[in-house]
């Protein structure tokens, strides 16, 4: 069949976000074949984000990754969903079947690829001392959690989302918290220096140190293996029994590279979401999928675009293809600071300031007179009124932006009524 | 552990006993009641978990704060007097017998 729209049976490989929401949507739009949803881990599937934020708070962790269910072990009973745990080592093409480690086999009428990614790891000397993580899966995130019970100085190693979110975590828990950060300052490149700064600000009131521009040399164990230091590329010596590496995530493509089909930082698919097989689709963290806006070729790793591509590729198979186009957001807490992005910025000349008293202020990101994306601080109904509008798309030129009085929620009001 | 009635939007009752400590939005979840979205997982950050408060039970959970407030404009279904997200209505002794009607869409 054309495009394998309508397929008599879905393999779903990878029960995160975006391969768990592709089955909830196969049978939301009332696909009637057999789904299967195969998971790497031992867990229902599960959200992500609170994984370095309140999972890791007031020892939440301790009471299992249940409170992190996406859906109740019984939903997937009720919707026919084939829960397998297992890990697929092979997909034959040609008999559109995956093998599994275990020796099982499925046969697939579309194969869709929710293969997620890994966290990247450190190559310096002393990556693999224990007492050295990274965080990506409900069981990093009980580990981390343990062993931030029982330090005393953590240091954490890139100034991430992940690595930012942690630190403040850890501060709030009483830990002497250092980040070491290779760039010249946070998040930069999600966000803007004045956001950056902001994050900046936060973190230093809180009492932790920020190291910019500064890379890592090695890490030291003691003799039973267990780090006790960070050493940074001029020579400094960063005591810590805890080390968070928070350097970037890897989209898992060796699957898809294996059997043939085109990969390059992420399974390449075209608008639809489709591979180079028309009979496998790829989503969310390890898809590389091209732009709405510019073409160019973009890799998210969020809850939004997993959500959204699954959505896409379960309306698809049920009949309804289009290409791809939702606004990407964002979001990620750190102290008391909500941080919320619309939009992308693949490259703006303009920025807009809307304050919001202390604390609390949205950037507008112009590319000459188009609004390309909109990051707030504090501020959600700003990112709300962003996300609309940069949706429609309603036009904002940078001039209105400015003028006095100016807010998103009043200009998107008045473009309804007009 | 608290009574929280969710009546969706063909008109169903269904009360489901939810812990203390979770929120009317996991109560759901968890629970198969369809008609909420939270996409953003509980987070106050998408406005796809909006219930309506049954006017009779609308004393019982805390008040809306300005993240909540500035949220809830921008909801898919109009906000009404009830309106609120539900991951904000945390579950405490104090909602037991709490009524929550479902909208008809999320987004």
């Amino acid at each position: 069949m054309a495009g394998g729209a309508h397929p008599d049976s879905v393999v779903v490989v990878g029960a995160g976000q975006g391969g768990q929401q592709t089955a909830v949507s196969l049978r939301e739009h009332g696909y009637q074949g057999r789904v299967t949803l195969i998971s790497g881990e031992d867990a229902l599937p599960y959200e992500r984000p609170p994984l370095s934020k309140a999972y890791l708070k007031d020892g939440a962790y301790l009471r299992g990754d249940s409170q992190l269910w996406l859906r109740p072990a019984t939903y997937y009973v009720n919707q026919s969903i084939d829960l397998v745990a297992g890990t697929v080592t092979e997909i034959d093409r040609a008999a559109r079947r995956v093998r599994l480690a275990d020796g099982s086999s499925y046969a697939y009428g579309h194969l869709v690829l929710a293969t997620g990614s890994r966290a990247r790891t450190l190559g310096v000397p002393g990556a693999g001392l224990r007492g050295v993580h990274t965080l990506r899966t409900a069981r990093d995130a009980a580990a981390l959690g343990a062993a931030l019970a029982a330090a005393r100085r953590a240091v954490v190693l890139g100034a991430g989302f992940i690595g930012l979110e942690f630190a403040s975590v850890a501060r709030e828990s009483g830990r002497e918290v250092t980040v070491v950060e290779s760039r010249p300052r946070p998040l930069a490149r999600v966000v803007t220096a004045r956001t950056g700064a902001h994050f900046t600000r936060a973190h230093r009131a809180a009492g932790t140190r920020l190291l910019f521009g500064q890379g890592v040399a090695a890490l030291h164990g003691d003799r039973r293996g267990q780090v006790v230091a960070v050493e940074t590329a001029d020579g400094r010596r960063l005591p810590a029994d805890l080390v968070l590496v928070g350097v970037g995530a890897v989209p898992h493509t060796e699957l898809a590279a294996a059997a043939g089909l085109p990969v390059d930082d992420g399974v390449t698919v075209d608008a639809r979401l489709l591979t180079a097989d028309p009979h496998i689709s790829a989503v969310g963290d390890c898809a590389s999928f091209p732009g709405p806006r510019t073409g160019n070729r973009l890799r998210l790793a969020s809850v939004q675009n997993a959500v959204g591509h699954a959505r896409l590729v379960a309306g698809r198979l049920t009949g309804n293809s289009r290409p791809y186009d939702e606004l990407p957001w964002f979001w990620s807490r750190q102290f008391a600071t909500t941080l919320q992005i619309a939009g992308l910025d693949e490259g703006h000349d303009r920025e807009v300031v809307l304050d919001g008293g202390p604390d609390a202020f949205s950037v507008l990101l112009f590319q000459g007179e188009e609004l390309r994306a909109v990051e707030s601080v504090n501020r959600p109904g700003d990112h709300l009124a962003a996300r609309r509008l940069l949706h429609r798309p309603v036009p904002l030129r940078p001039a209105e932006a400015s003028a006095p009085g100016f807010t998103l929620k009043g200009h998107l009001l008045a473009a309804s009524n007009g | 552990m608290p009574d929280i009635t969710y009546i969706t939007v063909d008109g169903t009752a269904r009360v489901i006993d939810v812990p203390v400590g979770t929120s009317v939005m996991r109560g759901a979840v968890l629970n198969d009641v369809p008609g909420i979205v939270a996409q953003c997982g509980g987070n106050a950050q998408c406005a796809t978990c909006h219930v309506y408060v049954d006017e009779a039970t609308r004393d019982k959970p805390e008040p809306v704060r300005p993240d909540e407030d500035d949220m809830l404009g921008f909801t898919a279904c109009p906000r009404t007097e009830g309106s609120r997200l539900s991951c904000r209505l945390k579950v405490t002794e104090a909602l037991d017998g709490l009524v929550v009607r479902l909208p008809e869409r999320q987004y």
